[in-house]
Formats: C-alpha cells, sequence, structure tokens
C-alpha cells in the first residue's frame, strides 16, 4: 500500500475534517454507528442486560432448589419444564451472550484501537454487522422463551438425541430457536474477532514493536484466533443438529446410523478452548490493572506472552475430558486426562507471574485493584478444583455433580463478572470521563464476592456428598433430601448478591453524570489509550500518536515521575 | 477457452491457463481412476489403493495447485501458509481425537451397540437388494 | 459511501494489505467449519462399510462436470486479479461477471443433479450418506452463492475503476471454495 505512509501523515486532518461538521442524528451516533468505542458500548450494555436476565433466571431456579414447589415471588411456580429451560439458558446465556460480549467484544472493541494509537478498527461496518449479528441473535434467544412449548430445556451443552428430537425435548421451535441464536453469535464472534485479529496486526501505532503491545490486547487477540479456530467444527455441528431438529436426518440418531458422541466431541472440541477463549481476556485485564495500581512493570512480559500462547495451544488437547463417562474410550481418557493436568502449568505460572508483579510493589488498593486481586484468588479456587475433575479416575464420582458446578462457576465468575467489573471500574473515567465513586465502589465489591463464596462454597459440599446437578427437586430423591440447609444458604447468599448489584447500578448511573471529571489519565498509566480525552472523540486523538517504548514502564529509576507513557518521546529520558 | 489466446504472448495469462490445464488433466485422472483400478491392480497393488491415490492423491495436488498459483501462496507471506497448515492440523487432531469413539465401534471394555446393528441391519438389506441383481454388495472399497 | 475510510485500515504493519489479511483469516475459519463437517463424514464413510453401496449411486459425471466448471470459473477469477493488477477494471469486471457465470452454471448442475437424486428416492434423510452428501454439497453451495453476490458488488466497483484491490480478495476466496470442492469430489463421488 503505497498511500499508506501519506495516509498516516496528513490523514488525520482530513479525517477530522469529514467527521467534525455534520451534526450526527441519534440513530447515526448511537444505534447505526460505526464508531468503535460505540460499538463496544452497545455490547457492553447488551451484555448487561443479558447478564441482567440471567441472573433473574438464576434466581428462579435456585429458589425452587430452596423452596421447593413454592411460588417464587416475582416469577411464580417454576414447573419441571421451565425448570430446565431455565437452567439452561442461564448457562447459555452467561457464557455466549454476556462473558464473551462483555469481556472479548466490548473491551476488545474499545481498547484495541486506542490502545495501538489508530482512530478506529480496521474495518467499521463489518464491525457494525457483528454487533446487529449479535443483537439479533440476543433478540432470537430471548424471544425462544415465549414461543409454543417454551424455551430450550437441554442444558447449554445440548446433547443429542435429546436436543435433536422434539419427541424427546418437547421444545419443538425452543430448541430451533437457541441453536439458530448460538450459530449467529457464532458468527457474529467470527466477524468480530477477524476484526480485532486484523486491527492488531496492522494498524498498530508507528514504533510500536510486537512486545509494546499491552497485555490485554494479545490476551483479547489470541482469545479471538482461539475462538476462531475451534468454533469450525461446532458450526457444522449446529449445522447438523439443525437439520436433525428441522429436516429429520439422523447426524445423531444411533438408530439410524449417526453418533450422539460426535456431538459432543464437535461442542467440547469448541467448548474446552471457549474456557480459555473468556479467560485470557480477563487475565489480560487483571494484567493492566496490577501493574497501574503496583506501580510496578509486568513480572517477565515475554512469559507471559508464551504462557498465554502454550495455554491457547494446549487448549486444543483436552476436550474430551468433559466425556469421561460419555463411553469414550478409556484409553483416550488416559491421554487427555495427561493433557488437561498439563494445562494447569502456564495458567498456575501466570498467575505466580502476576503475583510477582504484585511484590514490592507500591500497591494502591482502588476498587479496580481489589476486584483484580479477587481474580486471582478466586480463580486459584477454581482453578485447583478442575483438577479433580481432570483426573479421570476422580471424574468419574465428581460428574454432573454440583461440584462441577461450583468448579465452573469459581472459573466462569471470576472470569465473566470479577474480570468485567474490574475493566469497567478501571476504564469508566476513560469511557464517559467522569470518575466511579470508590465508596459505593467498594461496598460492592466487598458484597459481591462475600456472597459469591457464600453460593459456590456449600455447593462444593453439595457435590462432594454426591448431590446431582440437573435435579428439579431434590426432596424427592431420600438419598439427596439432606443438607437443604446448605441449598437455602447458597440461595439466600444468591439474593444477597444480586441486590449488592443495584449499588453497582445506581453507582455507574450516578457516576455517569455526576461523578467526579477524569482528565485524560486519572490512574497515571502509561497506555495510550490515556493520552486521549475522556471519553475519546470521533477519531480518538487530532494528530493520531506514535509509541516508544513499553507498556510498563512504571517507577524507572532516575525518573521524576513513577510512569512514562508510551507517547512521549525518548528525548525526555533522563541521563544514565 | 479461445479467447485467451490473444494474450498469449503475455507470460502471466499464459501461465494460469496452463495451470488449468494441468488441473484439468489431473481431473480426468481421478475421474479415470476408478474406471481403470480394477484393470489395473498387480502384486499388492489392490484396486483400492489405486482408486485411493488417483481421488485423494490428485485431490492433494490440484488442491496445492490452485492455492499455491491462484491463490499466490507461493508468493504470499509464509506466515499465511502456516497459518492454514496450522487450521489443517487441528482438523487432523479433531479426526484422530474423535474417530477412536465414533469410526470404532467397539474397543476396550466398551461396544457400540448401536452402530454395529445398523451396520448389520444395512449390509442384510444391501444382500437382499443385490440378489435382485446389478449392484454387488461386496465392494473393493469396502475395508479402507 | 458515507464512511470515510479510517486510517487504521490503511496501516500494515505486518506488511500484508488489511483487506487481504482479514481473507486469509476468512479462509482460515472456513477450513476449520469445513474441516469439522469432513471430518466428521470420513469417520462415520469408514466405520460403515454400508455407506459403500449409497455412495455408488452418485453421479461421477455430474461431479466432474462441476469440477471442471469450477475449476475454469477459478481461472477466470485469477485472470480478473490479474487485469486488476494491471490497472484494467472493465476488463476485470468482465472476468469477474465470467466467473459468476461459472458459479452459477455449477448450481444449475447442481440443481440437475439433486433434481434426479430426489426422484430416485435419494434425499437427505435416506440414511447418513445422504444427509453428509446433501449438508456438505449444500454448505458448498450457500458459499458459491454468496461468492456470487459479493462478486456481482465488486464487478461492478470494478468496472468504474474503483476499489480494485478487492478483486484479489474475492479471488481467494473463490479459490478456497473450489479447494472445497476439489476434495468434495473424491469424498463423495469418487470414493465408492
Amino acid at each position: 500500500m503505497a498511500e499508506a505512509g501519506t495516509a498516516d501523515t496528513h490523514g488525520a486532518d482530513a479525517h477530522d475534517a469529514a467527521h467534525g461538521h455534520h451534526a450526527q442524528s441519534f440513530l447515526s451516533k448511537y444505534i447505526f454507528s460505526t464508531d468503535h468505542k460505540m460499538i463496544a458500548m452497545q455490547y457492553m450494555f447488551t451484555g448487561i442486560v443479558m447478564a441482567l436476565i440471567g441472573g433473574y433466571m438464576s434466581y428462579a431456579f435456585r429458589m425452587q432448589l430452596a423452596f421447593p414447589g413454592e411460588s417464587v415471588p416475582g416469577y411464580g411456580v417454576v414447573s419441571q419444564g421451565e425448570y430446565n429451560s431455565l437452567v439452561t439458558n442461564h448457562g447459555t446465556i452467561m457464557i455466549f451472550w454476556v462473558a464473551m460480549p462483555m469481556l472479548i467484544a466490548a473491551f476488545g472493541n474499545y481498547l484495541i484501537p486506542l490502545m495501538i494509537g489508530a482512530d478506529d478498527m480496521v474495518f467499521p461496518r463489518i464491525n457494525r454487522l457483528s454487533y446487529q449479528i449479535f443483537l439479533i441473535s440476543a433478540i432470537i434467544l430471548v424471544v425462544s422463551f415465549f414461543v409454543p412449548g417454551g424455551g430450550f430445556g437441554g442444558a447449554w451443552t445440548a446433547y443429542p438425541p435429546l436436543s435433536a428430537s422434539a419427541e424427546y425435548n418437547l421444545t419443538p421451535l425452543g430448541a430451533t430457536f437457541w441453536l439458530v441464536a448460538v450459530a449467529l453469535e457464532f458468527v457474529a464472534f467470527l466477524l468480530g474477532g477477524i476484526n480485532f485479529i486484523t486491527t492488531l496486526m496492522n494498524a498498530r501505532a508507528p514504533g510500536m514493536k510486537m512486545h509494546d503491545i499491552p497485555m490485554v490486547l494479545w490476551m483479547i487477540v489470541i482469545a479471538s484466533i482461539l475462538f476462531m479456530a475451534s468454533v469450525g467444527p461446532l458450526i457444522a455441528g449446529a449445522v447438523m443438529l439443525f437439520m436433525d431438529q428441522v429436516v429429520g436426518t439422523g447426524y445423531f440418531d444411533p438408530d439410524r446410523g449417526g453418533d450422539p458422541i460426535l456431538w459432543q466431541h464437535l461442542f467440547w472440541f469448541f467448548g474446552h478452548p471457549e474456557v480459555y477463549v473468556v479467560l485470557l481476556p480477563a487475565m489480560g485485564i487483571v494484567a493492566e490493572i496490577i501493574c497501574t495500581f503496583a506501580r510496578k512493570k509486568l513480572f517477565n512480559y515475554k512469559l507471559i506472552l508464551y504462557t498465554a500462547f502454550a495455554t491457547g495451544i494446549i487448549s486444543f488437547f483436552v476436550w474430551a475430558h468433559h466425556q469421561f463417562v460419555a463411553g469414550i474410550d478409556p484409553r483416550m481418557a488416559n491421554v487427555f486426562t495427561i493433557t488437561t493436568l498439563i494445562i494447569s502449568v502456564p495458567i498456575a505460572e501466570m498467575l505466580f507471574l502476576y503475583i510477582a508483579t504484585l511484590y514490592g510493589g507500591s500497591i494502591r488498593l482502588t476498587t479496580p485493584m481489589l476486584w483484580a486481586l479477587s481474580f486471582i484468588a478466586e480463580f486459584l479456587i477454581g482453578g485447583i478444583t478442575g483438577i479433580f475433575l481432570g483426573a479421570s479416575g476422580s471424574d468419574i464420582y465428581f460428574h454432573d455433580t454440583y461440584f462441577v458446578l461450583a468448579h465452573f462457576h469459581y472459573t466462569f465468575f471470576p472470569i465473566a463478572i470479577i474480570g468485567f467489573f474490574a475493566g469497567i471500574t478501571y476504564w469508566f473515567p476513560k469511557m464517559f470521563g467522569r470518575m466511579m465513586d470508590e465508596k459505593l465502589g467498594k461496598i460492592h465489591f466487598w458484597g459481591t464476592i462475600i456472597a459469591f463464596n457464600f453460593i459456590f462454597i456449600p455447593l462444593f459440599i453439595l457435590g462432594a456428598a454426591g448431590q446431582h446437578r440437573r435435579i428439579y427437586n431434590f426432596q424427592n430423591f431420600p438419598d439427596l433430601a439432606g443438607m437443604q440447609d446448605l441449598r437455602v444458604i447458597a440461595t439466600s447468599a444468591l439474593l444477597v448478591m444480586l441486590v449488592f448489584q443495584v449499588i453497582f447500578l445506581f453507582n455507574f448511573a450516578y457516576s455517569l453524570f455526576k461523578g467526579k471529571p477524569a482528565g485524560k489519565n486519572p490512574w497515571k498509566a502509561n497506555t495510550l489509550e490515556w493520552t486521549a480525552d475522556s471519553p475519546p472523540p470521533h477519531g480518538n486523538w487530532p494528530e493520531l500518536p506514535n509509541c516508544y517504548r513499553g507498556p510498563y514502564e512504571y517507577s524507572v529509576p532516575g525518573r521524576e515521575d513513577d510512569y512514562w507513557p508510551q507517547d512521549v518521546p525518548p528525548d525526555t529520558a533522563p541521563a544514565e | 477457452m479461445a479467447e485467451h489466446q490473444e494474450h498469449a504472448d503475455d507470460h502471466g495469462q499464459a501461465f494460469y491457463v496452463k495451470i488449468w490445464a494441468i488441473l484439468l488433466v489431473l481431473l480426468i485422472l481421478s475421474i479415470l481412476g476408478p474406471i481403470v483400478a480394477p484393470h489395473a491392480e498387480f502384486g499388492f497393488l489392490k484396486a483400492w489403493m489405486i482408486t485411493l491415490m488417483t481421488a485423494f492423491g490428485i485431490a492433494v495436488v490440484k488442491a496445492y495447485l490452485v492455492a499455491a498459483n491462484f491463490m499466490h501462496l507461493n508468493i504470499e507471506k509464509r506466515y499465511i501458509s502456516y497459518l492454514l497448515a496450522t487450521m489443517l492440523m487441528l482438523m487432523l487432531l479433531f479426526f484422530a481425537g474423535v474417530a477412536p469413539d465414533v469410526m470404532k465401534h467397539e474397543g476396550q471394555n466398551w461396544e457400540n451397540v448401536a452402530a454395529e446393528a445398523e451396520v448389520e441391519r444395512a449390509l442384510k438389506a444391501e444382500g437382499a437388494a443385490a440378489a435382485h441383481g446389478e449392484h454387488a454388495g461386496e465392494h473393493p472399497s469396502n475395508e479402507h | 459511501m458515507s464512511i470515510t475510510r479510517p486510517i487504521a485500515t490503511t496501516r500494515s504493519a505486518t506488511g500484508i494489505p488489511t483487506g487481504k489479511l482479514a481473507v486469509w483469516w476468512v479462509v482460515g475459519s472456513e477450513i476449520v467449519i469445513f474441516g469439522g463437517l469432513l471430518a466428521s463424514y470420513v469417520m462415520h464413510r469408514l466405520g460403515h462399510p454400508e455407506w459403500a453401496e449409497y455412495a455408488s449411486h452418485t453421479n461421477t459425471w455430474f461431479g466432474g462436470l462441476n469440477t471442471f466448471v469450477l475449476l475454469t470459473s477459478s481461472l477466470f477469477a485469477v485472470l480478473a486479479h490479474y487485469a486488476a493488477e494491471h490497472g484494467d477494471g472493465k476488463k476485470a469486471a468482465k472476468w469477474l461477471l465470467g466467473t459468476c457465470a461459472g458459479g452459477l452454471l455449477f448450481l444449475g448442475i447442481k440443481a440437475v443433479e439433486w433434481t434426479g437424486e430426489i426422484q430416485h428416492g435419494y434425499t437427505i434423510t435416506a440414511n447418513g450418506f445422504w444427509h453428509f452428501y446433501y449438508t456438505a454439497a449444500g454448505l458448498h453451495a450457500l458459499h458459491v452463492i454468496a461468492g456470487c453476490i459479493i462478486m456481482l458488488i465488486i464487478a461492478n466497483d470494478a468496472r468504474k475503476g474503483k476499489e480494485l484491490h478487492r478483486v484479489e480478495l474475492i479471488g481467494i476466496y473463490w479459490h478456497f471454495v473450489d479447494i472445497v470442492w476439489i476434495f468434495l469430489f473424491p469424498l463423495l463421488y469418487i470414493a465408492k
């Protein structure tokens, strides 16, 4: 591209002129915008709405478990079928419509252009298309609750033959809506992911070398690559399942030569890398925050990067550990046990490197920092309990118990919820130009974290006692009817946690309008987004910045400031 | 495709036409493969091996020719080839991990009863159909 | 278009133009989609000896003819790229229309072929082989249709001499669709 050089030097002014004049209408500014920041907001608010829907679902089915058969305030009596759809769609929503849009799409869209010093994503209109497809998929999923037969109730993994035949799942439309929604969501994230990857690869500011890229961007892009490389078989599987549901083929029908195990493989070949697809961006957000608030350089940037790559690669070799009891060849179970235990090594290494970053830093316990630290602590519990499930021997006992459930909530809650809160409290000043209230933020933090542990530690105990996951009313099973107190504790803690979210929503809305003005760089951080105005205008900078150094040059000896922004030319460097 | 000739002096276009001609020859070979194979087997070289080679060996060659010369992977940055190769490797990995369960119908301490029953039923039905004439139930490529 | 292209789009830190880089990633993601489907097909095919008989009812000549059509349309696509590279938008548009005609011919042949098969009772629900036969070829046909639509848009731009670099991009996609067929052909038609 011969014109690239000239566009870089003169393009900034022309660009501003093109956008500065005409006042944008409401529709073109907020709804059909191609601006990466607005699309990030759209993803984020859609994600928050979906999180509220998902939270409401968990409220309804947890109440049913704690007080079986009683009418749930704000919902009514939960029937068996509804219970199944609530559980299924809670899982689906929280992973595909909350974790993915908030961590990858919202922060990816917002941060990638700002952190690499570009004026937008490389394909703004594809970006908009990606959000629009995502929004349609979200609407289809929500609508699936109101079609005849109700929402799909075959668990978020949708194992056939249950999911393949309306005869079994009794939700002829709900199951198909669910499948179409999930498939559309994949398409949206494929488009978004290609945009992220291409933007990071090609559109970096002049001078930004591979190892000057902020860690969170690496993580988001590695996650996008993982997603892209793993989701293909599941898209193929979704086509097959769709055919089974709608056309009447028998891909997954054993009586007609099909194989239901194939779906499990197709699903988990995607499903396990998916865990790392959402984990890595959360890890990246945490990395940014702990560096800023420990005022220290990220401990061994390159090693963290390599462990992220290693995690990504190994994550393709572990999928069948979800299927140890599905009837797979036991020799394969041996292989997958070993690979599963291996993958804990790079993840543990990454956590150690984060702790090493904290060591000797001058730590400021702001709200984002509290969230980041709690991420490390809570995810650690999730990771360690995973060892029990990754070993095929103990998994035979634990499989499909509440132990599994508690385990993955200890991984997904830190990822999706804590990671999101860490990110939003950290970048809120940049996004909206105002500070969030620290006191309310801390109240919200402590309330959420304590309640979270009170929800899931009882579930670990219940699971270890053999309580099965997919049971509507434990009172119907004399062997499981005991320990009802623990279920009540978990449900009560959930109520407390949901109530504390009101504080967050209030803080969010209040700070949006009444918060203290933030200025460009309230946290005194290095990365490029803090050199733009808060909130950044369309086009981000009047003149795009150059990059001169790595993103984590905090507390450099001999410098007056304890931070050294990436765009400050080196001639201000102190004499050696 | 006579209209290409007007640019025959132009090396670039003639080159693409040449690749296309090679592709067509390969296509004809791959169609002839299964027809000729039963007459060409000798020694250990069975007909189904020849069919496999003409079908998939040639497909790989054709795909390579198209990817290298038409998609210009030969002059593209190396890592694009690596990227595409990685995706193919992932599919091999997928196959390796899944085939033991789906392709095989019995293993160590397990047996896929439904699949075995279906194979038996279908082969029996074919045998009955074969008794009527035309297609033989036994087929050379059965075991591959 | 009302949208000014962002400066980001014109940057090229990797040395590969942004659009082309994205198309390579699209091709990468398509490889795993078709790969997942075809891997599933192959393992079923190998595990079910009775499918050999089912497969023997496909018509190699239709498949072969369609391979010929797609290979030729790929040649047209690369010639369009060649013309675009030399700045000849009109000729590029002509070749692209030729490619598109190849795609339509492919679909037409497919329609005739499928009509005959369905009339003989080989519908998608007949058995496992025909599930995969129609799904794989159908997914491929969807890609052909999408490619044709995009190609018409690009040809229209190229005719006016605009966005000539896109001719190469649609070409890469089209060659990929061609390669998928190159593998579908032996999998569905030849290996009997």
